[in-house]
């Protein structure tokens, strides 16, 4: 198996300092955007951009952690019933603007799942979407608000965003060849 | 974290704890918290099941059980068809078995049973493929009962492990105390069973329970004290057993006074009470009682092994 890196961690702790910029941008006060992080590697890269709000303007802007499990549509095609992880929303959603977060965008079915997820919560007055890798091969008309590196992929091709309180660096790489899909 | 160990849950079926090893009841409980969490959210609904048809057998009467397990499954989106013997084909003289062929024939994807015979579960899981829970069999086993039990004293006491339990009361026509007992002795705690010994089995000590007569000794000793029902209605002429419920209550039922003298314990209770014969009133209402959460608790139990049993492809 091919393995390549094609983001530093210096790259990846450029790109999160970006998304922090980013998130702040359209609004006046610095605790109006609402983070909310997917399971498992979303968690760890919206905490790291919420760090980063916090430093540049001294204000925490909300952050919460869901988990779409339930609300996914492709976890009967799979053997074993995939294990539920902790969602947490410790703030009101109705009328924020909401920014979900997750690693890797791909068939766009993890965050059609999120969204359904959200409106059981609440009723935003806008969810944007931050992934760190777009890999392309959309099946549903889905994009990104905030793309970190859009990479053209291929559908045996695997693509892995590390963090460093899982995988021990921060930092993403292309497998090549794995023959089966992710 | 589960993600770095080897371990997955195997189950297809829940037909008694005797057959889940302690790291499935260690998952189902885990994975619970996270359904515990879906009862308090704004929407206390997720589309999970809405695929699934589950049938409810209930050949037994039973409030708590159905409505937990019918509110579950309608949580999680599923079809419920309701089945109760007063109401139903049984009344005719249709056997078990063909029941059971008739309702699979509709295409239903998973029954859960309550019967007062021990082993039907085990027998429908030969005559169907769909996947069985078991709601209580006769004295047998009444698996969520005691997983809900077990889930509620990790949320109260931290943990199951290493705790001291005590069930007290009716323990030969109770089947809540055999699944209890299974499975808390593979989580680590250690049982004791205190009643009467008119209401305690032949074989008491092949249970692996410490056994005690006295209610005294046994509140002192222990960390929850579950209480069980007087079970009136399996007991053909109750007062042969015992000579009034009056003295029952006075011998084996906790009291205010039980509560202020050892203040360690936690109460619980599988339901439905009987108010002055397993516990004071006052005792059930108490802030040491934690009846209702077991309640809501059961809900969030029986969430996940639905979640858990409802299977990904058919193979």
């Amino acid at each position: 198996m091919k393995q390549a890196k094609i983001m530093s961690e210096e790259d990846v702790n450029r790109t999160y300092l970006r998304f922090a910029y980013q998130f702040l941008e359209p609004h006046d006060n610095p605790s109006e955007p609402a983070v909310i992080g997917m399971q498992t590697r979303g968690v760890y890269i919206g905490r790291r951009i919420v760090s980063i709000i916090e430093d540049i303007s001294g204000t925490k802007p909300d952050f919460g952690v869901l988990d779409v499990t339930f609300y996914r549509d492709d976890f009967r095609s799979k053997l074993k019933m995939p294990e539920v992880k902790i969602t947490e929303i410790p703030f009101d959603l109705y009328n924020r603007d909401v920014i979900l977060v997750d690693d890797v965008l791909y068939t766009g079915r993890t965050v059609r799942s999120a969204m359904d997820a959200l409106m059981d919560y609440g009723r935003p007055r806008s969810i944007k979407f931050c992934c760190m890798i777009d890999r392309g091969h959309r099946e549903l008309p889905i994009r990104s608000d905030y793309v970190g590196l859009t990479v053209p992929t291929h559908a045996d091709e695997e693509v892995q965003v590390k963090v460093k309180e899982l995988d021990g660096e921060d930092a993403v790489y292309v497998l090549k060849g794995r023959g089966t899909d992710a | 974290m589960p993600e770095t160990t080897d371990y997955s849950f195997n189950q297809k079926h829940l037909l008694g704890l005797a057959d889940y090893s302690k790291e499935d009841i260690e998952y189902v409980l885990e994975q619970a918290k996270t359904f515990r969490e879906v009862l308090d959210r704004p929407v206390p609904k997720v589309p999970t099941l809405r695929d699934k048809t589950i049938v409810n057998l209930f050949y037994e009467n039973s409030t708590r059980t159905r409505l937990s397990f019918e509110l579950a499954q309608k949580r999680m989106g599923a079809d419920v068809v309701n089945f109760s013997t007063s109401s139903s084909s049984t009344k005719k003289g249709e056997s078990l078995k063909d029941t059971i062929r008739n309702i699979s024939s509709m295409k239903i994807d998973m029954v859960v049973v309550r019967h007062e015979s021990p082993g039907v579960p085990h027998f429908l899981t030969r005559c169907v493929d769909a996947a069985i829970l078991n709601a209580g069999d006769g004295a047998h086993e009444h698996p969520t009962q005691a997983l809900l039990d077990m889930f509620t004293i990790q949320q109260e006491l931290g943990a199951v492990e290493g705790k001291k339990i005590a069930i007290i009361g009716d323990i030969s026509h109770s089947r809540v105390v055999r699944s209890n007992i299974i499975g808390m002795k593979k989580m680590g705690a250690e049982v004791t069973i205190c009643g009467p010994k008119s209401l305690m089995p032949n074989h008491v000590n092949a249970l692996g329970a410490n056994v005690s007569y006295n209610l005294e000794d046994t509140l002192q000793w222990c960390d929850v004290a579950m209480a069980l029902r007087i079970q009136l209605e399996r007991i053909e002429g109750a007062t042969d057993l015992f000579p009034s419920l009056r003295e029952y209550h006075q011998l084996f039922g906790i009291r205010m006074d039980h509560l202020e003298k050892y203040p360690q314990f936690t109460v619980m209770h599988p339901g439905p009470i009987n108010r002055g014969v397993e516990m004071e009133s006052e005792v059930a209402d108490s802030d040491r009682a934690v009846i209702l959460d077991q309640v809501t608790n059961g809900l969030a139990v029986r969430m996940a092994i639905l979640y858990l049993l409802s299977g990904g492809v058919r193979i």
